[in-house]
């Protein structure tokens, strides 16, 4: 594994740069409260770095999901379409959203580390 | 993942919104309220609680399985006294007061004179008075609408000293008897005075959940002591605005600002029954209060559009402000009110539809995100309502 954040409360495992992991943190799982429905990208699809790349719905609100990075979406968790509570009880395993093959040159420098996104959480 | 565009949030300001903390007003249990753990939101200029850690959909289940405690304190809790006040508070309302029996309470509204709805409120047909509840969020427009038009002719008394609680749920009635046995006696919108928590309280068998439930006026420095009084009770757990919202949206009702508003009359919202034969054409007391000539001739000849139920035929929530269109494209309307639906599990909604396309069964889309999800126009309540009512 290899988890950075972004400050969108987003994590991101980059050990595999051809299905990166993408998903909510559990802050953000938090702050959102029940999810009720989530709106998946289609695979296949390619978006830049802060594209919007899906929904994620909690019963009074609807929030935008970031691209962390950008790249080619390779798989998305049928899983979370079907049960969006795994947000809430598995934010960082079973709740991950979609997997992203990462663009050639694509910028993951400033993705935050643990410990600045832990800082940022902190003061939130 | 930041949250999205306002408007599917308009029901419940956000966090983040201008108000600090300091600035919002407080309930007397606002402190048992962080004492559980809830999370805080701005409404209606008060620091209230959206959801306690169970979190919403907890919340609103165990409303419908059992009893949830919610404090509406931030209501607008009046009296009006004197003899004249029910045939003053008719100039204002389409609804009969004056016949109002005592200890029974009615739904009413305030129209202005295009018809349009100022405000739904509840009124209670006390010893000493008429006990009116109205909305947190047009309490100070409705007291200066009522000492403007009706000030001089009855007494109009703000009750800031009082909390206000609501239980409600299929075992409300088992578990409020614990305290006060002879609330069982209560039926569908009657009310008595009664001692809880050793303090005079007068409490109404009714609420907006759709099911069967209490509300519960309280001295303020009694209202904490209550509360927890109720919440040790076994089949009671707290609910927040949260649940308020889709347990209300489940059940039919409207919410004042955004199912109704002044462009709304009650004749389009559905709310017809609440206007007696009375106070229509032919009705020894028909009229005189703002808007009666629109609203008799909607009474009459039906109005141009009516709100409808929707059910989402997939799983995309559709919320409010999303456009209703038909096959081809061409609007109909707008959502109102929408969210997730917790007991039906289902996607539902409240909109406009012109009266010709109201029709149930009539399949439409709602434009979620630039894509059409399929609805259909279905009765409400989404819920079947379980109020205990009266034998006939």
């Amino acid at each position: 594994m290899n988890i950075k954040y972004t400050s969108d409360h987003e994590w991101i495992d980059l050990a595999d740069p051809r299905a990166a992991i993408v998903g909510i943190t559990q802050h953000a799982q938090d702050a959102l409260g029940d999810v009720v429905f989530v709106d998946l990208p289609a695979v296949g699809a390619s978006f830049e770095r802060g594209d919007v790349a899906g929904v994620v719905e909690s019963v009074k609100a609807a929030a935008d999901l970031y691209m962390p990075v950008a790249g080619e979406i390779v798989e998305v968790n049928e899983a979370l379409r079907a049960d969006p509570s795994l947000a809430n009880t598995d934010p960082h395993a079973a709740g991950w959203f979609f997997k992203v093959r990462i663009a050639d040159g694509a910028e993951t420098g400033d993705l935050l580390e643990q410990a600045a996104y832990d800082e940022l959480v902190k003061n939130a | 993942m930041v949250r999205r565009a306002r408007r599917a949030e308009m029901s419940m300001p956000q966090p983040e919104d201008a108000m600090s903390a300091t600035d919002l007003l407080k309930t007397p249990l606002h402190a048992l309220h962080v004492e559980l753990g809830a999370r805080m939101v701005p409404f209606a200029g008060y620091d209230m609680p959206v959801s306690y850690p169970a979190g919403i959909i907890a919340e609103h289940r165990h409303c419908r399985a059992s009893a949830a405690l919610f404090d509406v304190s931030h209501m607008g809790q009046l009296r009006l006294v004197g003899d004249a006040a029910a045939a003053a508070l008719e100039t204002l309302v389409p609804m009969d007061i004056v016949d109002l029996q005592p200890a029974r309470q009615r739904y009413a509204l305030f129209t202005a004179d295009d018809g349009g709805i100022l405000d739904d409120l509840m009124v209670t047909r006390r010893r000493d008075d008429l006990f009116v509840v109205v909305n947190a969020g047009c309490k100070d427009a409705d007291l200066r609408h009522l000492r403007e038009r009706i000030g001089a002719r009855c007494g109009i008394v703000p009750m800031p000293d009082h909390a206000l609680l609501a239980l409600q749920g299929p075992r409300a009635a088992e578990a409020i008897a614990r305290l006060a046995p002879e609330l069982s006696a209560l039926t569908f919108m009657t009310g008595c005075e009664v001692s809880l928590a050793g303090a005079p309280c007068y409490v109404t068998r009714s609420g907006y959940t759709g099911e069967d439930g209490f509300e519960i006026s309280v001295p303020a420095d009694a209202a904490s002591a209550l509360a927890r009084a109720l919440l040790r009770l076994p089949e009671v757990k707290p609910a927040g605005l949260g649940a308020r919202d889709t347990l209300r949206l489940e059940a039919g009702l409207c919410l004042y600002g955004h199912d109704i508003d002044t462009t709304t009359t009650p004749v389009e919202a559905g709310l017809s029954w609440a206007i007696q034969k009375i106070r229509r054409a032919g009705g020894a007391r028909h009229g005189g209060y703002p808007g009666a000539s629109v609203i008799d001739d909607q009474l009459a000849s039906g109005a141009g559009r009516k709100r409808v139920g929707l059910v989402g035929l997939e799983r995309t929530p559709v919320r409010e402000g999303a456009a209703i269109v038909d096959a081809a494209g061409r609007r109909l309307g707008q959502v109102t009110s929408g969210t997730l639906g917790p007991t039906v599990e289902k996607p539902i909604a409240m909109a406009y539809l012109a009266a010709a396309q109201a029709t149930p069964g009539s399949e439409v889309s709602a434009d979620v995100r630039g894509k059409p999800q399929p609805m259909r126009v279905t009765p409400m309540p989404f819920v079947p309502h379980r109020y205990v009512r009266a034998k006939a």
